[in-house]
C-alpha cells in the first residue's frame, strides 16, 4: 500500500525527516509516536503532498506509485486520506456542499457519473450513523463554530465518505474527552477492511486503547528510532519518551 | 508559504472573458464629440416632446460648469469627453413591428448571451429589455405586462408614450444637477428601460433589462426609471456585458426608483462589463448613479448587487428613506482583479420614522485589484427610531491588492440605533489545502470558498440568476489564489 524508502524532508531549508523507511501493508494498522517536533506531521503533510514540504532525497510510493510531484488532489482522489490536527474552517460552505463536491471530484476521477442527490442523501446518513455524527452538523459551515469534538468527529465522517485505501489520521485524539475519542475509534474501527489500511499518528498511548495497532513505529528527531508490535506503545506509556531521547542521541 | 503562493498566483491569473466578441452589424453613429447640438440631434433623433430637451440642455450646461469628482479611492486617466461617440444605434429598416425585424446578427448577439429575445424560448417568467450601444433592440412579454397594467418599455418609447408619467418622474431623485456623470446622462442618455407597476399590482415574473456596449469608441449612457405605486410590488435584474477592446469605454449610466406606500422593488444587478486584459489594458470605466426613494409610508427598496466586470467601477446605489417605517437594504459583492478598481458602496438616507436600513458588503480583491467600500448612513433630525446595520466583511488573496473601507455616519436624532461590523480575512492556503486533501482541485476550491463567502449575497438574488451569479464569481477570480 504505502512505502517510504529513506525519506529526507525540509521545511524552508531547514531538514525535519532524516531517512524514514516505512513499509505499510492492506489491512494493517500502524501507530506513529513520539514527542512533539519530531516530524510526525511533517510525514502526514509529505504523504499528502502539502506543498511546503521540500523532499530532498528517498520516495514515497503509494500502490507501487511515487508520489512526488503528484497533486494533493490526485493523491486524495486515488485513495489517500489525511485527517487534519487542526481541521480547517470554511464559512458559508455547507458540510454537505463540500462532501458532495469532493465524492463528485472522485467518482469524475474514476470516470463515474456525478451522485445522485438521493443516493448523496441516503450515503451520508448512513455514515453519520457510523460515526455518531448529530443531523444538524452537516447543515452547518464546514468546521464552523464546531467544537474541537466535532471538527475531529467530523474529519472520521470525511474519511467515512471518501472510503480512502489509506487513512492518515494526524493527532485525531488531541483535545478529545474520553466519551469522544471512543466514538472515534469505534468509527476508525469499523471502517477497518482487509483492502485498506491506517496511519495514526499520536503523541499519547490511550488512543491506542480502543484502536489496537499492528505496528508501533517511534519517531524522533526525524528518525524511526523504534518499530514494534503494540506493546511498544505500553512501554512508551510506562516509561514516557525521556529515555528516548538519550537513544536518539546516541543515533545522531 | 510566499514562494508558493505566487507561484499559484501566476499560474493562474489568466482568465477569459466569454462575452469579448464584437458582433459585425449596421449602426448609426454620430460624429465624435459632445456640443449642444449633438444634444439637440439626440432628442431631434428620439422625436422627444419639448420638455425633454429642455431638460438636456440644461443638464449639458449645467455639465459644462462641473468637474470630474475627485474624491473616490481611484486612479482615473483623464477621460477626452470630445474623443467619444454619444449615439450609436443598430440600424434597423423603418419601424419594427415584430421579432422577425430585428437584425438576425442582433438575435445571434444575445443567445450568445444566453439572452434568447424569442418569447417562447425565454426562461420561464423573465421579461426582457434588451439594449444595444445606445438604443433597446427588444422588449418581451410587453402584451402580458399590458394585460395587467404594467408599463414596461425602452425608455425612448416612454417619454413619447407616456410623457406626464416621465416628465413627473424623471430626474426627481437623481437631480440633473447631482453629480459630474449623471449631469452628463442627463444631458445625453439615449434610451434604457422605463417600468411602472400600477396600485396593487403584484408583478408576476421578474423584469430583467440587458445592456450591451458593442461599437468601438462609443459611450453608453442609458437611463432607467422605475416607479412602483401604492401597494405593488416588481423585482428587477439588470446585467451587461461588452467586447473585448484595447481602449477603454465609458459608460456613466442614471437608475431611478420611486416607491409609493407600501410598495416593494427589489433591483439586482450582476454587471460583467469587459475588465480589461491581465495586464489592465482597455476595459469599461462604469460610473454610474443608483438611487431610490422610499416616498410613501412603509415602503422598501432593496439593491443587489455583484460586481465583477469594468475597469473602473464607482457606484453607490442609495436609499432616501422619506416615508414612516420604510426599509432600505444594500446587498453587494464586488470583485477586483488584475488591475481592477472599485469604489462601491451606498447612501442609506433616513428622513422617515422607524426607518431601518441593512448594508451587507463583500469586496473581494485579488491580483492588483484596489477594492473600496464606502457608505453613508445618514440620520436627519426627525427622523425617530431608525436603525442601521453595516456588515463590511473584505477577502483578499495574494499580497499585491488592496481592500480600503470608508464608512460615513452623520446622526442627526439620538434615538436612532446603528451598528457596524467589518472583518478582513485572506483566502488561507490551509483551506485550499483541506479541499485539495478531499480532491478538490485548487480553482473548485476557490469558487467553493468565494461563494461561501458571498453566499448572504447570493442568496438575495433571484433565484434563475443566482446560479449564474455564483458561476461568474468564479470564473472572475480564476487564478487568483494566495
Amino acid at each position: 500500500m504505502l512505502q517510504i524508502n529513506n525519506l529526507h524532508v525540509s521545511i524552508d531549508d531547514k531538514e525535519i525527516l532524516k531517512g524514514i523507511d516505512l513499509d505499510v501493508r492492506a489491512g494493517e494498522v500502524h501507530a506513529i509516536m513520539g514527542p512533539n517536533g519530531s516530524g510526525k506531521s511533517t510525514l502526514a503533510s509529505a504523504i499528502a503532498g502539502r506543498d511546503i514540504i521540500n523532499i530532498t532525497h528517498g520516495e514515497i510510493l503509494f500502490r507501487g506509485e511515487n508520489l512526488t510531484g503528484m497533486s494533493p488532489e490526485e493523491r486524495a482522489r486515488k485513495g489517500l486520506f489525511l485527517g487534519f490536527q487542526y481541521p480547517v474552517e470554511i464559512p458559508g460552505v455547507s458540510l454537505v456542499n463540500f462532501m458532495k463536491t469532493a465524492i463528485n471530484e472522485q467518482r469524475k476521477f474514476r470516470g463515474q457519473e456525478p451522485i445522485t442527490a438521493s443516493e448523496f442523501l441516503k450515503f451520508m446518513n448512513e455514515k453519520k450513523k457510523l460515526v455518531g455524527m448529530h443531523t444538524n452538523l452537516a447543515n452547518r459551515s464546514v468546521n464552523e463554530g464546531f467544537s474541537g469534538g466535532e471538527k475531529k468527529k467530523n474529519e472520521i465522517f470525511q474519511m467515512a465518505m471518501l472510503e480512502p485505501l489509506l487513512a492518515i489520521l494526524d493527532e485525531t485524539d488531541s483535545g478529545l474527552d474520553i466519551d469522544a475519542m471512543k466514538i472515534v475509534a469505534g468509527g476508525v474501527n469499523k471502517l477497518r477492511s482487509p483492502e485498506n489500511a491506517t496511519i495514526i499518528i499520536t503523541h499519547y498511548q490511550r488512543l491506542l486503547d480502543y484502536i489496537v495497532p499492528d505496528f508501533v513505529h517511534v519517531l524522533y528527531k526525524g528518525k524511526i528510532v523504534r518499530s514494534s508490535g503494540k506493546e511498544l506503545a505500553l512501554e512508551l506509556e510506562e516509561k514516557g519518551y525521556d529515555w528516548l531521547k538519550e537513544t536518539g542521541e546516541e543515533i545522531n | 508559504m510566499e514562494k508558493s503562493q505566487d507561484k499559484i498566483l501566476s499560474d493562474y491569473t489568466q482568465s477569459d472573458y466569454k462575452f469579448g466578441f464584437v458582433t459585425d452589424i449596421d449602426t448609426d453613429s454620430f460624429a465624435k464629440g459632445l456640443n449642444e447640438d449633438v444634444v439637440r440631434h439626440i432628442s431631434e433623433i428620439k422625436q422627444e416632446p419639448a420638455f425633454m430637451l429642455e431638460f438636456r440642455l440644461k443638464s449639458y450646461r449645467h455639465w459644462l460648469t462641473m468637474k470630474m469628482p475627485a474624491w473616490a479611492h481611484l486612479r482615473i486617466p483623464e477621460i477626452d469627453y470630445q474623443n467619444i461617440i454619444y449615439y450609436s444605434a443598430p440600424r434597423q429598416r423603418a419601424k419594427l413591428a415584430g421579432l422577425d425585424q430585428v437584425d438576425p446578427e442582433l438575435l445571434r448577439t444575445f443567445e450568445r448571451l444566453g439572452i434568447p429575445l424569442e418569447e417562447q424560448k425565454i426562461l420561464s417568467g423573465v421579461a426582457v429589455d434588451a439594449v444595444i450601444d445606445s438604443v433597446s433592440v427588444k422588449t418581451t412579454f410587453k402584451e402580458t405586462l399590458a394585460e395587467l397594467g404594467v408599463i414596461f418599455c425602452s425608455m425612448s418609447e416612454a417619454i413619447r408614450e407616456y410623457p406626464d408619467l416621465v416628465k413627473k418622474h424623471l430626474g426627481s431623485v437623481v437631480p440633473y444637477t447631482d453629480n459630474f456623470f449623471a449631469t452628463l446622462n442627463s444631458a445625453v442618455f439615449s434610451d434604457g428601460s422605463f417600468c411602472y407597476i400600477p396600485k396593487g399590482v403584484r408583478c408576476p415574473m421578474e423584469l430583467s433589462t440587458y445592456f450591451r456596449i458593442n461599437a468601438a469608441n462609443t459611450g453608453q449612457f442609458e437611463r432607467t426609471l422605475l416607479v412602483a405605486d401604492d401597494d405593488s410590488y416588481v423585482s428587477y435584474l439588470e446585467g451587461c456585458t461588452a467586447p473585448q477592446r484595447d481602449e477603454n469605454q465609458l459608460h456613466a449610466a442614471v437608475v431611478e426608483i420611486v416607491a409609493m406606500d407600501n410598495a416593494e422593488v427589489k433591483y439586482s444587478t450582476v454587471q460583467n462589463w469587459y475588465p480589461g486584459d491581465r495586464n489592465g489594458k482597455g476595459g469599461i470605466y462604469n460610473f454610474v448613479t443608483k438611487r431610490g426613494i422610499c416616498k410613501g409610508d412603509n415602503s422598501k427598496i432593496s439593491w443587489t448587487q455583484v460586481e465583477t466586470g469594468s475597469a473602473i467601477t464607482w457606484k453607490y446605489p442609495s436609499c432616501i428613506l422619506r416615508g414612516d417605517n420604510t426599509t432600505g437594504e444594500f446587498y453587494s459583492v464586488a470583485i477586483t482583479n488584475n488591475y481592477q478598481q472599485a469604489d462601491t458602496g451606498t447612501k442609506m438616507i433616513h428622513l422617515g420614522k422607524n426607518s431601518r436600513s441593512t448594508i451587507i458588503s463583500k469586496g473581494i480583491s485579488a491580483g492588483f485589484g484596489q477594492n473600496s467600500f464606502r457608505s453613508l448612513v445618514k440620520v436627519g433630525k426627525k427622523a425617530v427610531n431608525v436603525r442601521n446595520f453595516t456588515q463590511c466583511d473584505s477577502l483578499l488573496m495574494g499580497d499585491k491588492c488592496g481592500a480600503h473601507t470608508f464608512p460615513y455616519i452623520e446622526v442627526e436624532n439620538d434615538t436612532a440605533i446603528l451598528e457596524h461590523e467589518a472583518t478582513t480575512s485572506k483566502i488561507g492556503e490551509d483551506q485550499i489545502f483541506y479541499c485539495n486533501q478531499r480532491g478538490i482541485d485548487t480553482e473548485n476550491a476557490i469558487g467553493l470558498i468565494v461563494n461561501g463567502y458571498a453566499k448572504e449575497v447570493l442568496n438575495k438574488l433571484p433565484m434563475e440568476f443566482a446560479v449564474e451569479a455564483q458561476k461568474l464569481l468564479q470564473i472572475s477570480l480564476e487564478g487568483s489564489v494566495g
